[in-house]
């Protein structure tokens, strides 16, 4: 079994009435870029919180590298995570930010300006983070997962509120972390997002898989991404007003 | 194996207290807080301290008063002292014995208001608990000076006593015509021996005392003195002695017979209250002594200033400081879902709670600690230029205080990290922090008043976490001296190591529940 493979099976949560996860099982392979694709509710965030550990379920394992996420020492160096950019003590430096992530998981203050170098963080890491814009966080959110050099990265939503340079950048930066043979799954509730990035998608709607295969297969009859994403996800979300919640931009 | 899963364990707990610690320095405002909040004590000393100021008068004329504080002696430990009696003085040289038969003992109270100075005109008979007469041996009759004796008292039996905190019991019961009490003190080089017997005949010894660097020449003889009753008023005994025997007699020219009355420490400045003027009356080997005041260890009658109580309103302050730190460490966490950036770092979540435990609490403990260090001298420097009296505390009562403070300042601190970890809310848990923390100590001697002492106040500050404050008492007790121990006289009701574990109770349940929960709940 590989290091960097993430292996959901069966997965099954609530909150109250809500059914959070509906048996959700999906794999992911090492050097390639998974997407993970569902309208705003879909289950995508509490997935990846149960990755993490976080979050517990009534049913169901989940596994990196056949380990759950808390039996991992320094979990940091196996699986490098960003889950809310806004979350951040405002009042600290994105530097000290990294530092504390770094003294948990037993690195230096060289790995801190590396990951600084390497997201072009540059001089506002000194600066605070509450004057950060939405990129800037997400940027650091970004340093804060490779401070480990993980084998597998988990990140939610990591577009939102990047600028279209900002959007390339991730994107061509993801693929070179697939590239060096690393697993990586982002989520997105915009699939038109993700072709150039992701090797496979999988699609959730209310805590189950909607499809799992690759962008080609998805795109087999002839059909846009978008036409495919609304067909798979219709009757999936509670409400669709007008479509601006969810029609992909 | 277990080794490895032990030390992994420590590495990771270790890991994450620097964590926590790289996250407590980095934020500015926390440590500009922790700063304040050691100034605030420092402050507050000050200005608790400069607002004391002492005065007394020596009679009922006005022009008498003076400022400054009475008189107190100080025993041989450096230890404050009561030493007022009434001494009829032998010399003894070299080793000797002195005997005496002991026929009554009786007294006077003062019944006038507690307001003016005592004095015969208003007394009622009476003999105080702890009125004394007996036989005592001395090197020196300055106040303050070492000795040991052997005496009856008014309700705790024959006693012998040395200097001013040893006692041990002879025998029991009041000195009645029918039951006198024969009373021995024999010197052996540096040791005292006293003796009781009902007839004169068999003799018990009740103990012994060694009393370093004894001169050859040593005074030897009666005394009486009776303190002040509980209720505070001032009393007077009279004893009265007869086969009174110094041997060997030898009289060295001082006196005729030897014998000298004098009246010990009851000088216009000595603090101790008494009531009347001692005085003697010899016939033949018959005496008849009259003496008011005490022979024990000095509590707060003497004056209960301490520096370490000007610390407490500083203290209060700091705590508050503390509540809210303590409280923003981790529920600013929740607040910007930070917490879970924490738990994907650490997943052990009662390795982060230890962690910030860790952190929090020497954060407190330095601040609290390094504060009292620093506002203890000032207040005694500034209490000494205002002539108040100090009461004196050893270098290992500084020490206690000044770890005791650190220790109530970082155990609030940790409680407080604890609400916040249950309620996750900051507004929440400072109010609450505010409310079980602080409210207590001013709800005691603050608002229900000194007055109440006795009840209200009292258990506010043995049961809720006010107990804490027990680490500033200071002020001695002593089973020799009847005494209200009450918070209006500046005593706690609990000593300081059992107040600070009430506090580290509330503390630990605030953990406890922490613990749970944090184990239970989804981040």
């Amino acid at each position: 079994m590989s290091k960097a493979t993430i292996e959901v099976a069966g997965l099954r949560k609530r909150f109250g009435q809500t059914v959070a996860l509906d048996g959700l099982t999906f794999t992911t392979t090492p050097g390639s870029v998974t997407g993970f694709v569902g309208p705003n509710g879909a289950g995508k965030s509490t997935a990846m919180r149960v990755l993490l550990g976080l979050d517990a379920v009534e049913e169901g394992t989940a596994l990196i590298g056949g380990r759950p996420y808390a039996s991992l020492k320094h979990p940091m160096r196996h699986v490098g995570s960003l889950l809310d950019a806004a979350a951040l003590q405002p009042s600290r430096s994105g530097r000290n930010h990294l530092l504390w992530i770094a003294r948990s998981q037993r690195l230096g203050k060289q790995r801190v300006d590396e990951v600084i170098e390497l997201v072009g963080l540059g001089k506002a890491a000194r600066r605070k983070t509450g004057g950060y814009s939405l990129g800037m966080r997400q940027r650091l959110g970004i340093a804060a997962a490779m401070l480990g050099d993980p084998p597998v990265l988990l990140m939610d939503e990591p577009f939102n509120g990047m600028d279209p340079e900002g959007i390339i950048w991730i994107r061509s930066f993801l693929r070179g972390l697939a590239g060096e043979g690393r697993t990586v799954l982002v989520s997105s509730h915009l699939l038109s997002e993700l072709p150039d990035v992701a090797d496979h998608v999988v699609v959730i709607g209310r805590g189950r898989v909607l499809a799992d295969s690759t962008i080609e297969e998805l795109t087999a009859g002839g059909a846009s991404l978008e036409e495919v994403y609304l067909r798979l996800t219709t009757g999936e979300v509670e409400y669709r007003s007008g479509g601006e919640e969810t029609w992909p931009r | 194996m277990t080794t490895s899963v032990t030390s992994s364990r420590n590495g990771e707990f270790l890991a994450a207290l620097r964590a926590e610690w790289t996250k407590f320095r980095s934020v500015r405002g926390w440590m500009i807080a922790l700063a304040f909040a050691g100034l605030m004590i420092v402050l507050f000393t000050y200005l608790q301290a400069n607002g004391k100021h002492e005065g007394y008068c020596t009679t009922r004329n006005p022009n008498s008063c003076v400022t400054g504080h009475p008189f107190v002696p100080s025993g041989p430990g450096g230890e404050a002292v009561a030493d007022t009696f009434r001494f009829v003085a032998h010399p003894l040289i070299g080793n000797g014995t002195i005997t005496a038969r002991i026929t009554s003992l009786t007294g006077r109270i003062w019944a006038g208001p507690a307001n003016e100075a005592p004095s015969l005109a208003d007394t009622r008979p009476g003999v105080t608990a702890w009125a004394k007469a007996g036989l005592l041996l001395t090197p020196s009759t300055k106040q303050g000076s070492a000795y040991a004796a052997i005496m009856a008292t008014g309700g705790h039996g024959v006693r012998f006593q040395e200097d001013y905190t040893h006692d041990q019991t002879g025998l029991p019961g009041p000195i009645l015509g029918a039951a006198p009490r024969w009373l021995r003190l024999t010197r052996t080089g540096g040791t005292i021996t006293g003796y009781d017997s009902t007839d004169g005949t068999t003799w018990r010894r009740i103990g012994s005392a060694h009393l370093s660097d004894l001169p050859n020449r040593v005074d030897v003889g009666l005394f009486a003195t009776s303190p002040v009753t509980y209720g505070g008023s001032a009393t007077q005994a009279t004893a009265n002695f007869d086969h009174v025997a110094v041997d060997p007699g030898a009289t060295v020219g001082t006196a005729p017979g030897g014998w000298l009355g004098q009246n010990i420490g009851t000088g216009l400045d000595d603090f101790y209250t008494t009531l009347g003027t001692g005085s003697d009356q010899r016939s033949a080997d018959s005496f008849a002594v009259t003496g008011s005041g005490d022979i024990a260890p000095a509590v707060a009658l003497a004056g209960g200033d301490t520096a370490s109580d000007s610390l407490l309103f500083g203290l209060v302050v700091a705590v508050i400081f503390l509540i809210v730190i303590g409280t923003m460490f981790i529920t600013t966490e929740y607040r910007r879902g930070l917490i879970r950036t924490t738990f994907a770092a650490t997943p052990n979540r009662s390795s982060v709670l230890a962690a910030k435990v860790v952190v929090v609490g020497l954060g407190g403990f330095a601040v609290g600690a390094v504060a009292a260090a620093a506002a203890i001298p000032l207040a005694q420097h500034v209490m000494k230029g205002n002539g108040d009296y100090l009461f004196p505390a050893g270098p290992f009562a500084t020490v206690r205080t000044i770890a005791g403070s650190g220790a109530l300042v970082a155990l609030t601190a940790i409680a407080a990290l604890g609400i916040g970890t249950i309620l996750r809310r900051s507004a929440g848990t400072i109010l609450l922090g505010v409310v079980v923390f602080v409210l207590p100590t001013f709800t005691g001697p603050g608002i229900i008043g000194p007055t109440s002492s006795g009840s209200v106040a009292t258990w506010l500050y043995r049961v809720t976490p006010a107990a804490g404050f027990s680490v500033l008492g200071l002020l001695p007790r002593s089973g020799l001296v009847s005494y209200p121990y009450t918070m209006a006289n500046g005593y706690y009701p609990l000593p300081p190591w059992a107040g600070l574990l009430v506090l580290c109770a509330y503390a630990a349940v605030a953990l406890g529940v922490a613990r749970f929960l944090l184990l239970r709940r989804d981040a």
